[in-house]
């Protein structure tokens, strides 16, 4: 159960693939100007990564470095293809808008990565669950991302959320009156993510500083 | 541990690398053959989904995708790309024609225009199908943004005549976007360009092909 935690922690937080370790940068930063977009690349790219290292760690007997890289490519390629045709099929509207960047998962380093650290090393079971981990943070921050820059640059939240539920079109909630333009073009996306970032080490760093602190006092 | 154990043979990695390869095949095969029935109704159905708006209620024979001609460049339609016309037929009798043509001169690259003329000439609805154009400003003319393109329907060579097809601030009748006047101008002057050509095509766009022609001819027999 340990390695459970652990790793949830490490996908999620210390180890987020987008927080922390700066991967997969391009779809994060260019199809988050809404919610559902980021939310639905999360869920793209948390399958593939699922698949991709419980497939790795299945085949990790066979590998040879020679040959590892190849491996990972048809792997990978061919998941997304699959994920690719899958969303095509039952989630029409959202593969439309998503467009190019459901094949770029391909190209999204975050999966290789895990691949080669984590899932050719062990288990499938630790890989799976690291695969699940590790999407489950990069979705997350996808979704975050997507919404804040929605509600800033759109002033609504939640807008067609029927895109991945079906039912009829959905504009959202509104919560401000028009919205703040810079935040849905590409700059915001920067900017967002630097923020994001930035609170992040802020908050890590009050952490520090309070346990020195207990210990100082003890 | 033997030199053959340490060091296996470069076959061994080939023969690796190609069943990996037929499983991945076996593997997007098998979601193709699953998705494709359902990836076709739903291009189908946006595509059908999509040409509404600009068909203002009209009704028609059969599938609208039946009925497609596609015009190849050189024409004097906007852009240099093949252009597709969807044709509408009621009772074998033209009904519309519905343009796909791309507006080259946008803001940021081509603006993609449905755009949909009746029998007689006159526009039945605009709607933009893709563009890049600024948010906030240049986007406003996507009707999911704003009601700007809907100013077109009903508009013809006659009403304005071509010489008022642009925007106010050009002298022309049709309304402008604040803080954009190019991606405007690029729309005013692809429908104008469009209704142009249906006037002096008219005929060789609803032309029927040999096929439909014998089928005419056997319906009036």
């Amino acid at each position: 159960m340990n390695t459970i935690t652990d790793s949830l922690r490490s996908g999620l937080w210390t180890d987020n693939p987008g927080l922390v370790q700066l991967l997969g940068l391009c779809p994060l930063l260019a199809v988050t100007s809404t919610f559902v977009n980021g939310l639905g690349l999360g869920i793209a790219t948390l399958a593939v990564l699922v698949f991709s290292n419980a497939l790795v760690s299945a085949t990790r007997r066979f590998i040879r470095s020679e040959i590892r890289i190849p491996m990972y490519v048809l792997i990978i390629s061919s998941l997304v293809t699959c994920i690719e045709l899958i969303f095509l099929a039952w989630f029409p509207a959202l593969g439309r808008s998503l467009g190019i960047f459901i094949p770029l998962i391909v190209t999204n380093c975050a999966i290789v990565a895990r691949a080669e650290v984590f899932a050719s090393r062990n288990t499938v079971f630790a890989s799976t669950v690291d695969g699940l981990t590790m999407g489950a943070g990069f979705a997350l921050l996808l979704c975050a991302i997507g919404a804040f820059r929605e509600i800033i640059g759109h002033g609504s939240i939640l807008a067609r959320l029927d895109m991945l539920f079906g039912g009829k079109v959905l504009p959202g909630l509104t919560l401000l009156d028009g919205g703040f333009l810079l935040a849905i073009l590409p700059p915001g996306a920067f900017i967002s993510l630097a923020l994001f970032v930035a609170g992040k080490n802020e908050l890590d760093r009050r952490r520090l500083q309070r346990i020195q602190d207990q210990r100082r006092a003890t | 541990m033997t030199d053959a154990e340490r060091k296996p043979p470069l076959w061994n990695s080939a023969v690796i690398l190609a069943v990996l390869a037929a499983i991945c095949t076996a593997l997007v095969a098998l979601t193709y053959r699953t998705t494709a029935p359902r990836i076709a109704a739903n291009a189908q159905a946006y595509l059908e989904q999509s040409l509404a708006p600009v068909l203002a209620g009209l009704s028609y024979d059969g599938k609208l995708s039946e009925s497609t001609i596609i015009i190849p460049p050189p024409h004097e339609l906007p852009g240099n790309e093949p252009v597709s016309v969807y044709r509408v037929f009621a009772d074998r009798k033209p009904v519309a024609a519905l343009f796909v043509v791309s507006a080259q001169d946008g803001f940021v690259g081509p603006i993609k225009l449905l755009i949909g003329i009746s029998a007689s000439g006159s526009i039945t609805g605009v709607r933009v199908l893709e563009h890049r154009e600024t948010p906030g400003l240049g986007d406003l003319i996507d009707s999911s943004r704003s009601d700007w393109i809907l100013q077109f329907s009903g508009a013809s060579l006659s009403s304005p005549e071509p010489s008022r097809w642009a925007i106010r601030r050009d002298g022309g009748d049709f309304d402008q976007l604040t803080g954009a006047s190019i991606t405007p101008r690029a729309v005013v002057k692809a429908i104008r360009d469009t209704l142009l050509y249906f006037d002096a095509h008219r005929d060789a766009v609803f032309a029927t092909t040999d096929s439909e022609q014998a089928d005419t001819g056997q319906e009036t027999h």
